[in-house]
């Protein structure tokens, strides 16, 4: 009995998730296909307002420049994300002795440098095609997370003060790069016109640095093995 | 073409939305929650492109950019803390208290 | 020329939800993590089909390539960690059922 009943209650509850999800759906839908068209135009704002940003790529303009508030904040997110993974974890920072994998190490060994040039490459390419501070920092955490599986242990001579004057170096640049606009222009992250590229370039590299250590620190905080406590 | 960008959008975030409500195991949660997000950011850059000229609205790519680092870092913080509920019970899956 | 740019996309959206359909009903967490590895790929390709380059290096770097291999390292702990193997049954009806 009590089963029959609870197969019952259970394709119910199922049944009317469904519905009442597809409704939404549905509403969602029709809201989407029938919005008018754009009343703010802000292609046309970014486009007539690009060239005095200091960089040509529309997309970086945004990001660094015109939106640059945001950009500050998320690495306020990435700073904040591995506090809390390693105050929830303690990573070890300890020497990995499994055994070296040989193809890893081939692959590790050959991809490793391609993907520091092209990192840079990506972050140079930001200012006039598509790429930036972003793509050129994720590539490099990627090259950081591959020396991490195949053995090598970047983390262990480079640990302590400077980890960590690195993994803060991209806010407390984005936070002293505001107050000198504050004090130089009036207005918070608006730029001096005629350093406006200079600025995105450091703002640039230095992120592209700090996004590349916070994400392949993120990585090994879940990969890394607990140290035996006795 | 743009709109069917935005209805698969609209059907990646419902997905996912239904994922989360019915699984209980935390890693499926997380794969539910990223998927959602992908789904949000599919309809604001087909969004992007829906008035007529030729090259798209930049604004919703920075935007969208900065939510898929978001995204990633949350995840992260996600799966730590799956682990250290995985290690303190045994179990990854949080319960209410008159199930157990 | 055009018919087989709209079924392209027609059939690019159909392969997204079908992929994310299978990555978060699959009872397997090994093959819900690869195949969400490959839906973040897919996600590269519309946004490139969206005219939107710098979110499709983003999202293959950081959505497709760095949550995957976060992903494939917490499993690799999940399994180390609990004492459920790596298939597991965890819809919560079920699990109600199975607590009578």
């Amino acid at each position: 009995m009590i089963v029959d009943k609870k197969k019952g209650i259970k394709r119910m509850t199922r049944l009317l998730l469904i519905v009442l999800l597809s409704l939404l759906a549905a509403a969602l839908g029709y809201v989407i296909l029938t919005l008018p068209k754009s009343a703010v135009n802000l292609q046309e704002l970014v486009a007539h307002n690009v060239a005095t940003s200091g960089v040509s790529n529309p997309v970086t303009a945004v990001l660094l420049n015109f939106r640059a508030y945001d950009t500050f904040l998320e690495m306020v997110v990435l700073l904040v994300a591995m506090l809390g993974v390693w105050s929830i974890k303690e990573v070890p920072i300890e020497p990995i002795t499994d055994i070296r994998n040989p193809v890893l190490d081939t692959l590790s060994g050959l991809l490793v440098p391609f993907l520091i040039l092209f990192s840079a490459y990506l972050l140079w390419v930001g200012a006039h095609a598509p790429g930036g501070a972003f793509q050129a920092g994720s590539v490099l955490g990627a090259a950081l997370v591959l020396l991490l599986l195949s053995g090598r242990q970047p983390f262990l001579a480079f640990q302590g003060l400077y980890l960590h004057f690195t993994l803060v170096a991209s806010t407390a640049l984005f936070t002293s790069i505001a107050l000198f606009t504050l004090l130089v222009t009036g207005e918070l992250l608006k730029y001096p016109l005629a350093q406006a590229d200079t600025i995105i370039f450091i703002l640039e590299s230095i992120a592209t640095i700090s996004i590349g250590l916070t994400l392949a620190l993120l990585f090994f905080g879940i990969y890394a093995k607990q140290k035996e406590k006795q | 073409m743009l709109f069917m960008y935005a209805l698969t959008g609209v059907g990646l975030f419902f997905i996912g939305l239904y994922t989360l409500i019915i699984h209980v195991n935390l890693l499926r949660k997380i794969l539910a929650l990223n998927i959602m997000g992908c789904g949000v950011f599919l309809v604001l850059i087909s969004l992007a492109m829906r008035s007529g000229y030729s090259s798209p609205d930049p604004v919703p790519h920075a935007m969208v950019i900065t939510g898929i680092v978001v995204t990633v870092s949350a995840t992260a913080l996600a799966l730590v803390l799956m682990l250290k509920v995985l290690e303190m019970t045994g179990k990854a899956e949080l319960y209410d208290e008159e199930e157990v | 020329m055009e018919i087989v740019t709209h079924l392209f996309d027609g059939l690019l959206c159909i392969v997204l939800l079908l992929v994310a359909w299978q990555s978060l009903t699959s009872s397997d967490l090994f093959r819900a993590i690869v195949l969400f590895i490959a839906f973040g790929l897919l996600m590269a390709l519309v946004w490139g089909r969206l005219n939107a380059l710098d979110v499709a290096m983003a999202e293959a770097a950081i959505g497709a390539g760095l949550t995957g291999a976060l992903l494939l390292a917490a499993l690799a702990k999940y399994q180390t960690l609990s004492s459920i193997d790596k298939t597991d049954s965890d819809n919560i009806v079920d699990k109600r059922q199975k607590n009578q």
